[in-house]
């Protein structure tokens, strides 16, 4: 890939294609703007990158020049960030080229792309459905075909979720693995940018160049960035985990018949598949909605018109100013998240929520290492714990919707890497299947998506 | 309850900001002064996606001042957020310390105008960062922030209830601020808003150990208002339990206001703050290695109260004059340089305070004449080639010039005359011009020496070499 036109082709091919998927609302820049970004970034590239010529939309809550970077909020209509996140400057500098911001629920809070002041994002492949959340956007765009690989970003599922409802890859890296500087905060200690790709291989390489250390986020490990797996002859030697808590007596039944294919399919490669015990899983999504708001409601305190984004006032007092400006530009979902988070740090329920909630959090991680300790290298679990819902399906009961998360919220709360990818169709809906891994050892977790998804047939016959 | 004796307890809260090139957690200068909201960037300003890194130096910085107040310095401490809302306060918290913080449990000695050598208790000392500055009265009807300030690294210094009079509270500040000034790790200058002081007052009828209510006094913004703020709210104080009738002091936060000096409430508004404190979770625990903390120890020079105990015995200087010379290290310094380069100590202590201190003092603070260019004149006045009057000229002359006071003196002709030959000349003119004054001394007036040797003086313009001079006299006389 060293011919300097085949950027430029590149980009004229990844511009048409997001023209035709615009009716989805999966990306919030207009075609135009897209195409012409596009054309002068790829005109400027430098033939040698690894990504050279590859077009990666990036979710719209993780800082561009070339873009706005709104979060799908309106308190940041039309915000420019002075500056680039980490990741998108090693992807520009790998040769990529950005496709424009990918929709998603406000400020990443949502399971659905429903929670977008820009509207909602289609499920690719039924309108009537979300396609998953928050990287909706994103992962709608990977499954139409517009983008080879996006980034999105997971505070408790946000990139898994959206790629299994999709029918596309989704890698959550370890916490500390790749620089969130840059990514718009909704959960600090939970935060990690992901990558939406087709395959395993796309997403793997996007999370290869944008993984490493960046002396701009304290807590970004000093490490070398991914060094890519290679695809496995077999899986002998793995011993992978089932968490019995992960498929629970009610689970959805073709979600489970999925899985079981999946676990034979593993088995079938060579692994030796064992069930494990997670005892402390029913906590994890009660613990995740204590914490994550907690972190929001500080890190949102920052959208108050003051400086940057709408104002919504007339001359007002500044107390005024704060109310009418976060009222008027939070969305509803924000605005509960960042009440139950003020809620939970409040003098005299401190020590009730937030402090127990990060008990909990370390018994949760004793969960993993006592797993991992007994020699299980991996975790393999369903992603969500149905396909696809209907758009509208769960607005009302804020509970129901975060109950999609309920397989994912764990891997962010204990920070350890994890990745989605297709293992079944129900109906013509895409179903995922995860694979939990150790910290720091995405290289072996990917090794084991390779192998399941050489196995996994295409279209119908993945029917279960 | 007119006439109950009442006894003053004050604790205080010092903000400190410490002497870093670059802000807390972002490259951006820390210097003061720039135009506003030039000293900016995408971490200090708290944009979307901005994340803070620590600044080694201040953390450097900060270990040393918890050293030098002999605080215990933990391994492992947590930054926390300090949520609330302001214009100032871009991200809509300050990052700060709250549970677990640096350093815990020190103390410092410092000269009580009270009770001579007392202690205060240093209850905990933390690492924060600044916020910025609102600026109410640049424009009509609307405020101004200036972001400069935004993430200014600061320690906070935190002692227990541990003085008895707004005159301790100065006297520790003062010590406090010496201290700091010494480890390097502050400038401890108020008007540039480097160290600034919250009070905790309380009062209570004197033997009893039950603290008073206590009322927080902000806003002290200079240090010579420390001892007046106290005053005013110590006084008030006192006004309200005198005036009796059940009145009692109601817990509150007052602000002082410099202008009035008086002290007002809090707006109601501003005070209730649930901070929500919880550790920041872009910020890794401070975890400090026992050779870090000992590599700053390492770097911490001799500290005000020691390096004076050793004036006083290395130099047999008083302990009037070592404290003197150690109020300020580059003084100290200094003084000890002007005694290495060969300056006799006594004579050495008494230059410094003397003419360079005052030299100092009209210069900017400014030590103007070399220490060895001191050591010299010192050594020339001891050698009897200068007058100590010709010295302080050569001293002024080389501040002023520069030069080897040596080739100063010759050139503007201060040297001495020793030569009998020349001073002959001059004994002969003073005696026969006072030939009353010579019969008097003959008849035992031997006091007139003096009156002979001050007119020889005058003759030679200064230069007569004075030791040489009276001996010449009196064999004149004599004979």
């Amino acid at each position: 890939m060293t011919d300097p036109t085949e950027a430029l082709a590149s980009a004229r091919a990844a511009a048409d294609r997001l023209v035709k998927v615009k009716r989805l609302n999966a990306s919030l820049t207009p075609p135009k703007e897209t195409r012409k970004s596009l054309l002068q970034q790829a005109a400027a590239v430098h033939p040698s990158g690894v990504l050279y010529g590859m077009a990666v939309a990036v979710k719209d809550n993780i800082c561009t020049l070339e873009f706005t970077t709104t979060c799908g909020s309106k308190i940041l209509e039309g915000y420019r960030s002075p500056y680039e996140a980490t990741a998108v400057a090693r992807l520009k500098a790998a040769g990529a080229l950005i496709a424009g911001k990918t929709n998603c629920d406000e400020f990443a809070m949502g399971s659905s792309t429903e929670h977008s002041a820009y509207g909602r994002t289609q499920h690719p492949t039924d309108k009537t459905r979300v396609p998953g959340g928050s990287s909706g956007g994103s992962a709608a765009l990977v499954a139409a075909g517009a983008v080879p690989a996006a980034l999105g970003s997971e505070t408790g599922g946000s990139v898994r979720q959206p790629a299994a409802f999709c029918g596309v890859v989704g890698i959550k890296p370890t916490y500390g693995r790749v620089s969130r500087y840059g990514l718009v905060a909704f959960g600090s200690s939970l935060d990690q940018i992901g990558v939406l790709g087709r395959s395993v291989h796309d997403a793997a390489r996007v999370l290869s160049v944008i993984s490493g250390r960046d002396p701009r986020d304290a807590t970004c490990e000093d490490r070398d960035s991914l060094r890519l797996p290679t695809v496995p002859e077999s899986l002998q030697g793995f011993v992978i985990g089932i968490p019995k808590e992960y498929f629970p007596p009610d689970l959805d039944a073709a979600v489970r018949r999925a899985c079981d294919r999946a676990i034979r399919w593993l088995k079938e490669l060579g692994a030796a598949v064992r069930e494990v015990s997670l005892p402390h899983t029913p906590y994890a999504v009660p613990t995740y909605y204590i914490l994550a708001p907690a972190e929001a409601s500080s890190n949102l305190a920052r959208y108050d018109g003051a400086r940057y984004g709408p104002r919504f006032d007339g001359h007002l007092d500044v107390r005024a100013l704060y109310r009418r400006t976060r009222g008027e530009g939070f969305g509803p979902e924000v605005r509960r998240r960042i009440l139950v988070g003020t809620y939970v740090l409040s003098s005299g329920y401190y020590d009730a929520y937030y402090r127990k909630a990060q008990q909990m959090r370390a018994l949760l991680a004793q969960d993993f290492r006592n797993v991992f300790d007994r020699g299980v290298d991996l975790l393999f679990t369903p992603t969500t714990p149905s396909p696809a819902f209907k758009a509208g399906e769960k607005l009302a009961d804020p509970v129901a919707m975060y109950l999609s998360d309920i397989f994912t919220v764990t891997a962010n709360l204990v920070g350890l890497p994890a990745v989605s990818l297709p293992i079944g169709r129900v109906k013509g809906l895409p179903l995922g299947g995860q694979f939990i891994g150790q910290a720091f050892l995405e290289d072996e977790m990917l090794e084991a998506a390779y192998a399941l998804e050489r196995v996994v047939p295409a279209g119908a016959a993945a029917e279960v | 309850m007119a006439g109950v004796v009442w006894e003053t307890v004050i604790g205080l809260e010092t903000h400190v900001q410490l002497r870093t090139a670059s802000k807390m957690f972002c490259g951006n200068s820390a210097a003061f002064g720039a135009p506003p909201n030039t000293n900016i960037c995408p971490v200090c300003l708290g944009l979307p996606g901005a994340l803070p890194v620590p600044n080694e130096v201040a953390v450097q910085l900060a270990v040393r001042a918890a050293l030098a107040l002999g605080c215990t310095v933990h391994p492992r401490s947590l930054f926390a957020r300090k949520n609330y809302f302001y214009p100032d306060l871009p991200k809509g918290y300050q990052i700060s310390q709250f549970e677990q913080p640096l350093a815990t449990e020190g103390a410092l000695s410092y000269l009580s105008p009270d009770r001579g050598i007392a202690t205060a208790t240093i209850v905990r000392l933390h690492v924060e960062e600044d916020a910025g500055k609102s600026l109410h009265d640049r424009f009509p009807k609307a405020t101004a922030v200036d972001l400069n300030r935004c993430g200014v690294p600061l320690i906070e210094i935190v002692t227990g209830p541990d003085f008895r009079s707004p005159q301790e509270a100065r006297a520790y500040l003062l010590t406090l601020k010496q201290v700091l000034e010494y480890a390097a790790v502050a400038d401890g200058d108020m008007e540039k808003g480097s160290l600034r002081v919250d009070a905790n007052v309380s009062v209570r009828r004197v033997g009893e150990t039950a603290l008073g209510t206590k009322t927080e006094v902000k806003n002290i913004n200079s240090f010579a208002y420390v001892e007046k703020a106290l005053t005013v709210e110590r006084d008030r104080q006192i006004a309200v339990l005198d005036a009796g009738g059940g009145a009692a002091i109601l817990q509150e936060t007052l602000l002082y206001d410099a202008k009035t000096n008086s002290v007002r409430p809090q707006r109601r508004k501003e005070e209730s703050h649930d901070y929500r404190y919880f550790p920041d979770p872009d910020l890794p625990p401070l975890v400090l290695s026992p050779e870090f903390i000992a590599a700053q120890q390492a770097e911490l020079p001799e500290l005000p109260a020691t390096k004076r105990e050793r004036f006083v015995t290395e130099y047999a200087l008083s302990v009037t004059d070592a404290a003197v010379l150690t109020a300020d290290r580059a003084v100290a310094d200094y003084y000890e340089s002007v005694v290495r380069a060969g300056g006799e100590p006594k004579a050495s202590a008494n230059w410094v305070m003397g003419e360079a201190l005052a030299d100092a003092k009209d210069h900017n603070e400014a030590l103007r004449v070399p220490p060895s260019a001191l050591a010299q004149l010192i050594s020339l006045v001891k050698g009897g080639t200068l007058s100590h009057q010709a010295a302080k000229r050569v001293f002024s002359e080389v501040a002023e010039r520069g030069g080897e006071p040596r080739n100063v003196a010759d050139a503007l002709g201060l040297v001495q005359v020793a030569d009998t030959g020349v001073l002959v000349g001059w004994v002969n003119d003073v005696l026969g011009a006072h030939a009353g004054e010579v019969s008097r001394y003959k008849q035992g007036e031997t006091k007139l020496l003096q009156f002979f040797v001050g007119q020889v003086m005058r003759a030679s313009r200064g230069k007569a070499d004075p030791k040489v001079t009276q001996r010449l006299l009196e064999e004149k006389l004599a004979s």
